[in-house]
């Protein structure tokens, strides 16, 4: 046999047809007849709807005006209203001149939940953090000490609302989903029973029904004379809708660990308790975040729905801002598309962040 | 308390059904001496795995005497954590906690369950990864191990509690070919230092090297025991002639 | 064939130690639930309510919007709930069904290998996924109420099966109706205040089938779009290799083995959309809800009307429930 000396061959650069813009072109939108005539297709209607649509929402809409411009002939949407009514949208019915307040109080939330989601912010401190954000919130929504006037519950609206019922309940709902879960999970026929009889009602029913609960139904549970403030309702009902929800989650993430785990815990002599807590819930509870994520967005959408009990968030305080004022009330859509683009802002934003933390969570997987 | 030549694990006629229907142990009448290295095989769905998860009450039987080193075993939950304090299990899957490194894999135990100081844990953690070859990856994680690392982990881990009794349940057959050796080495050098061992597998240059007795069961009972030489060149049974047969054949 | 004995029961025994915790646990929830009954009875006392559901045969007193059966405000309460029940169900059906036609077809244009449709159906799914439901629904609502003509100048298209308008006063459209002569088409004509005649869907009902619809397409696309990506590329492979074409593979290959993954969360989404349309009370559709909000404050029965929507939901989510877990049964026995 000769032998044949053997020659490396170094890496070359891949020839240009299939790289760069023209390349993508053409793979992604040419690539056969039928992707080609697909893309001709919804070109053409993109083509002959899209400018409209820009023309009205861009290029003839009044920004900065004020709503008599607005009436003029050929006028396209009028986002004026949303400079004239930011205000009552943002924060509802709170006083004009202490707005400052729900805004800096906001502002501390967001920041809270965003250090939630690093990482690097997972230390003890962090549960400290939660008490004093959401005491310094109350202290200055409610105010009543250090100089700043007291606003009752029931004028906090628009955006401080829909945060602080959102994050108010995930907050509490979480401690009882955890406890459902692991109760759901439980070899004892009564604790396994209720829990489930729990989360199949909760579920099975509309979040709207719980919400007529609390408003209508928690006063006669309370002893006569004892009145219980609408807010303090309104997220007792919100926690336990979510708490249901969150508990199935949490029940997926401990039905994924496997039972080797428990058994090794078991041989080498820890309790039920010190098993539930050193091994099965730090790795279950790392595979739902994203899971829970989800549900966070789930319940920061359905804080809009407290608007049905005249609790006026900012799916609500819009109405509040335009009924009484007919000047602005026919550009009440241009008002919606604001909300809506809040509300898209804040739960893309969510997404994004639970999609990588779930593609983190499969990166720690692999080997 | 114990003479020392007392059996320390007695089976009389111990009976273990699952559910109504399926009889997997049938009165099994077994004593292991202290010191004893034990080799279990059979078929699958013989009851070798369920016997061993006895013993450290991972499955529970329901019928005859089980007794580990002077407690019987029942429903008592003292009993339960006692025994388990003197018996240490490794499973064919590891079973290592993967969100821990190897060092606190080691020392959750005997910190949590057996109250020791966390200092002295790890002297002793570190002591069984030297004794398994192993201390140099006590920081690492589980799953940036290989399968045979990750098994000899799994066997420090089960020694950190000193244990009298170790079993081994099918500890090589999730293993990698060229693994098993590195692992059964380990296993060889334990059996060596006179610790009680009962070893279910199917590798049978093993049990020859090392058992003590061979018991060979099928269908829930012990068909046969006898010392691996006796077992291997002259078997008694015809299940264990053909059982044999299907093992040494390829 | 032995069976296996009678346990026997100590106090130290693991059983024992269960059945006390369970024990104790009952006796709680047994106390706080007499707890509660107790202040609810008192209060009711206090404030003069009845209770009981004998009111459900009083007089409702209260008219509604539309609804499938006859009914006028001299009907008793039981009635009204029935109109708004068949409103629910008119609602959550058509939902369901047009739901599931547009999202599937949205999920299969997700993994397009075009890539403008792909992104399109991407954008579709983000936009309508992250705005709350009652947004939506108040957005279309006020389109309806705002843009559309009025209902003396209505829009009309011409099909071929008669005149359809479309108005302020909803959609008008030719429909079959009974009469002395057989099946007959009674087809809608404008009028001088409004379309008359004709099969008549209101803006109420329109702006809620349509809203629901498009949120939950989106939810219904990604549960398409996951269970056809759970299906391993081998099959695929395994289809392309045999000659089979991609919408071959995907109809014959791809589809009936993700329809296993799909069932579950699917379920889910129809549950979603029938629960969302409690909903409707914030547009002043008269569904379930909306009718049992009237007679709370009608009859002031609070306990009684939302226990029956709460059993109304439950009633249907078991019933949905149990149907898609029939289908289930029967994909996955079809296959072996």
């Amino acid at each position: 046999m000769s032998a044949r000396i053997f020659e490396p061959i170094l890496a070359r650069p891949a020839p240009t047809r299939s790289a760069g813009p023209l390349g993508w072109l053409r793979s992604k939108l040419f690539s056969d007849w039928k992707t080609s005539l697909a893309t001709l297709l919804v070109g053409t209607l993109l083509a002959y709807y899209l400018p409209q649509l820009m023309d009205w929402a861009v290029l003839r809409a009044r920004w900065l005006s004020d709503a008599n411009d607005c009436r003029a002939e050929g006028v396209g949407a009028c986002w004026s209203v949303v400079a004239e009514k930011y205000r009552i949208i943002l924060f509802g019915r709170y006083p004009f001149e202490e707005q400052w307040r729900p805004l800096v109080a906001t502002l501390l939330m967001v920041s809270l939940l965003v250090a939630s989601c690093i990482r690097a912010c997972w230390r003890p401190a962090l549960a400290l953090a939660w008490l004093l954000v959401l005491a310094s919130f109350f202290a200055l929504m409610y105010g009543d000490l250090a100089g700043l006037s007291k606003v009752e519950s029931d004028r906090w609206g628009g955006l401080p609302l829909t945060i602080l019922l959102a994050t108010l309940s995930i907050a509490l709902a979480f401690p009882l989903a955890l406890a459902v879960a692991l109760g759901r999970r439980s070899g004892l026929p009564a604790i396994r029973s209720l829990c489930t009889l729990y989360v199949e009602l909760v579920r099975g029913v509309p979040l709207i029904s719980v919400l007529f609960m609390a408003s209508f139904l928690f006063p006669l549970f309370m002893p006569p004379g004892l009145n219980i403030d609408v807010l303090v309702r309104v997220v007792a009902g919100i926690t336990l809708f979510a708490a249901a929800y969150m508990a199935e989650v949490i029940r997926g993430g401990l039905q994924a660990i496997p039972r080797g785990q428990v058994e090794a815990a078991a041989s080498l002599g820890l309790s039920y308790w010190q098993t539930q807590r050193l091994i099965v819930l730090p790795q279950a509870l790392a595979t739902v975040v994203p899971g829970l994520m989800n549900n966070f967005i789930s319940i920061f959408k359905d804080t809009s729905l407290v608007t049905i009990v005249s609790l006026y968030e900012l799916t609500g305080s819009l109405s509040l801002g335009l009924n009484s004022d007919a000047d602005w009330r026919p550009y009440k859509i241009e008002g919606y598309f604001f909300i809506a683009l809040i509300y898209f802002a804040f739960c893309y934003a969510m997404s994004r962040y639970s999609l990588w933390v779930e593609q983190q969570v499969n990166k720690g997987k692999a080997r | 308390m114990n003479n020392m030549s007392d059996p320390i694990i007695i089976f009389d006629k111990v009976n273990k059904w699952y559910g109504n229907n399926f009889h997997v142990l049938r009165d099994i009448d077994l004593s292991v001496a202290r010191g004893e290295r034990i080799v279990i095989c059979g078929p699958s769905g013989s009851g070798k795995s369920t016997l061993i998860r006895c013993i450290n009450r991972l499955e529970e039987h329901q019928e005859g005497r089980l007794v580990v080193d002077g407690i019987e075993l029942s429903d008592d939950i003292k009993a339960t954590d006692a025994v388990r304090k003197e018996v240490g299990m490794v499973f064919q899957q590891f079973n290592l906690f993967p969100h821990l490194t190897v060092l606190d894999n080691l020392t959750l135990s005997p910190i949590w369950s057996g109250k020791i100081p966390k200092k002295e844990a790890e002297q002793n953690a570190m002591q069984q990864l030297e004794r398994v070859k192993i201390a140099e990856q006590a920081l690492k994680y589980p799953l940036q191990l290989s399968g045979g690392q990750q098994q000899r982990v799994a066997i420090a881990r089960a020694l950190c509690l000193k244990p009298k009794i170790m079993l081994f349940d099918e500890p090589t057959s999730a293993l990698d070919p060229e693994m098993i050796k590195e692992v059964l080495d380990v296993m060889t050098e334990l059996a060596a230092q006179g610790i009680t061992m009962l070893c279910v597998t199917h590798e049978m240059g093993f049990a020859k090297a090392v058992a003590d007795r061979v018991i060979f069961m099928d269908e829930g009972q012990i068909v046969e025991q006898a010392t691996p030489q006796e077992f291997f060149s002259n078997p008694q049974s015809p299940r264990s002639r053909d059982f044999l047969s299907k093992i040494l054949g390829h | 064939m032995r069976t296996p004995p009678k346990r026997r029961w100590t106090l130290r025994s693991r059983s024992a130690r269960n059945l006390i915790y369970q024990l104790l646990l009952l006796a709680l929830i047994g106390l706080l639930i007499w707890f509660l009954a107790h202040n609810t009875a008192r209060n009711m006392a206090v404030r003069g309510i009845q209770s009981g559901f004998d009111f459900l045969f009083q007089t409702a007193g209260f008219d509604i919007g539309e609804g499938l059966l006859d009914y006028d405000s001299s009907q008793p309460y039981w009635r009204a709930f029935l109109v708004g029940l068949t409103n629910t169900l008119r609602v959550a059906v058509l939902g369901i069904i047009l739901t599931t036609l547009i999202g599937t077809l949205i999920g299969i244009g997700r993994l397009s290998r075009n890539a403008l449709l792909s992104g399109l159906c991407g954008a579709y799914v983000e936009f309508f996924r992250n705005v709350p439901v009652l947004l939506q629904l108040l957005m279309w609502y006020l389109l309806f109420t705002e843009i559309l003509p009025a209902a003396d100048a209505a829009w009309r298209v011409d099909t071929w099966l008669g005149p359809v308008f479309l108005s302020k006063g909803g959609l008008s459209f030719p429909a079959p109706v009974a009469s002395a002569s057989g099946w007959v088409l009674d087809l809608p004509r404008q009028g001088e205040f409004a379309v008359e005649q004709g099969g008549a869907l209101t803006p109420e009902f329109l702006a809620l089938l349509i809203g629901l619809t498009i949120y939950t397409a989106a939810f219904v696309a990604e549960v398409v779009r996951a269970g056809i990506q759970s299906v391993p590329r081998g099959q695929t492979e395994a289809a392309a290799s045999l000659g089979l074409s991609r919408a071959q593979a995907m109809r014959l290959i791809q589809l009936p083995q993700a329809l296993r993954v799909i069932i579950p969360p699917m379920t889910n989404q129809y549950l979603n959309l029938t629960k969302n349309s409690s909903l409707a009370v914030a547009i002043g559709y008269p569904d379930v809800v909306s009718i049992a909000n009237t007679s709370i404050n009608q009859s002031g029965r609070a306990v009684e009307c939302i226990s029956i929507i709460m059993l109304i939901y439950l009633c249907t989510s078991l019933g949905t429930s149990l149907l898609m877990n029939w289908y289930n049964a029967r994909a996955a026995i079809l296959e072996r």
